[in-house]
């Protein structure tokens, strides 16, 4: 089925396939592998993307009945060379190991900062308790997220 | 496969009105999953997400959910059931919370479904609608076993719907962490004082939803005697009571997530802090 939506501000027609989730759509259609698949049931969340402003699992989403919908991957976050807030602090904080869960926690740590600058370590647990790092590099994920707050709110 | 996306209820309706292969999708959080792992493989899927007629939450007395009434919109919103935004904060995480809905929860129907003991104990209603009709369910009729329902394949679920039952309520659940976990057994209490009424809802310990109605009858004794109106410190003998009756009530079974006898101790260790706890709340 060809579905035209809104990836990364720009207007865009892909292949879903039959039963095909968006997250397949992004990674093969368009060309998009930065969304990683591990679980395919909303276990990891590795796979998240903002879809109209929310922050989903794209494995949970049907390609199909995302027409008309925009998204934001988490290609869409550096400025060419330029690193986003987010991404430079799991990098200055050390946050990231194989790297397969930062793809997801940076889209995650986004979500949540947008809504709330400043949360409390609480706070963070909560938001990113979707978000599962194998390397458990837990302690430096909660270490970017308050780099990547003060970062993004100049504190 | 097919998928036509609905432009309002009407358009699915008619959709499904033709048809008996059709499947609805709400959030998908449940839908997904059984996709992805080859176990349903929908010939027609109609998603309903963007009927805005399914949004609506309305209270005044009586409180009227849209079926698309996500659980993050239950934790931003003064829903009309504290107990309900107790289980929706349970459910899953940020991801799931943003896109799984009630009406989702009701489609399912799973026994481990967080929303509905609330339900079962709130004596709510589920409105179903159809191209001929609607009509409107006792909760308690609603769900016939595991995963199984009255619904009629036409019919999309429309809202449910509950007297206001005040603030005295509680959902509590046990599970093997807090975030992202099947319960194992899950207890909703409702001591509704303007009705004079109890209900007692338990989740994940039979093939339906079960209603603990001699606990509902002992607590209903106890207010009666200490007075609806005002809150009551039930005596720990009395609160042990009412969570043994609630206990007694379940129909477990083993599973890799508990025992039998585990998930009926947990059930009576809920039972008496959730009638301490609902009891004392004015
Ligand atoms: C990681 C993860 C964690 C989870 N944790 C929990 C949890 O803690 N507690 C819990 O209870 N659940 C949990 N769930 C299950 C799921 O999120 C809930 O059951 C949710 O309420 C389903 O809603 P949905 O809108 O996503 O449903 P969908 O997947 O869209 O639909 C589910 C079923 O209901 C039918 N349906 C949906 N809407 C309607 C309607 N309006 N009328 C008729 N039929 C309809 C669909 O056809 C389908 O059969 C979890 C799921 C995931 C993936
Ligand atoms: S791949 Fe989507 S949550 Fe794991
Ligand atoms: S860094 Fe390896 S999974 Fe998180």
């Amino acid at each position: 089925m060809r579905i035209k939506l809104t990836v990364n501000g720009e207007e865009r027609e892909a292949e879903a396939a039959d039963h095909e989730s968006l997250l397949t759509v992004l990674r093969e259609s368009l060309g998009l592998p930065g969304s990683k698949n591990a679980c395919e049931q909303g276990e990891c969340g590795s796979c998240s993307v903002l879809m109209d402003g929310d922050l989903v699992c794209a494995c949970l989403v049907l390609g199909a009945a995302a027409a008309g919908r925009s998204v934001e991957t988490v290609e869409s976050f550096s400025d060419g060379e330029t690193l986003h807030p987010v991404q430079r602090a799991f990098v200055d904080a050390g946050a990231v190991q194989c790297g397969f869960c930062t793809p997801g926690l940076v889209v995650a740590t986004y979500a949540l900062l947008k809504r709330n600058p400043e949360p409390s370590d609480k706070e963070v647990r909560e938001a990113l308790s979707g978000n599962i790092c194998r390397c458990t590099g837990y302690g430096k994920i909660l270490e970017a997220v308050e780099r990547a707050s003060a970062a993004m709110y100049r504190r | 496969m097919s998928v036509h996306i609905a432009r309002n209820l009407d358009d699915a309706l008619e959709d499904l009105s033709g048809r008996a292969d059709a499947t609805i999708l709400a959030g998908g959080t449940d839908l997904l999953v059984e996709i992805n792992f080859g176990r349903q493989r929908p010939s027609h899927i109609i998603p309903i997400d963007r009927v805005e007629e399914l949004k609506d939450l309305s209270r005044n007395g009586h409180v009227r959910m849209g079926a698309l009434i996500t659980y993050t919109r239950m934790l931003e919103n003064d829903v009309g059931s504290p107990a309900l935004v107790e289980a929706a904060r349970t459910i899953g995480s940020p991801q799931i919370r943003n896109v799984a809905t009630i009406g989702g929860n009701l489609g399912t129907c799973s026994p481990a479904g967080d929303t509905l003991p609330v339900l079962a104990a709130l004596e709510a209603t589920v409105v179903l609608k159809s191209k001929r009709g609607e009509r409107r369910v006792a909760f308690a009729d609603f769900m016939t076993g595991p995963k199984k329902s009255v619904r009629r394949p036409d019919e999309v679920i429309v809202a449910a719907e509950w007297d206001d039952a005040g603030v005295a309520q509680t959902y509590m659940f046990a599970a093997t962490r807090n975030a992202m976990a099947i319960s194992i057994s899950g207890l909703a209490l409702v001591i509704d004082r303007a009705r004079r009424r109890v209900g007692v809802g338990l989740g994940s310990c039979g093939p339906t939803i079960i209603r603990a109605s001699e606990a509902e009858r002992f607590a209903t004794g106890l207010l009666d005697e200490a007075g609806w109106e005002k809150p009551h410190r039930p005596s720990d003998a009395a609160a042990k009571k009412f969570g043994e009756l609630a206990a007694a009530a379940a129909k477990p079974i083993d599973d890799v997530r508990g025992t039998v006898a585990y998930r009926r101790h947990v059930l009576a260790v809920m039972g008496t802090r959730a009638l301490a706890r609902v009891a004392a709340i004015p």
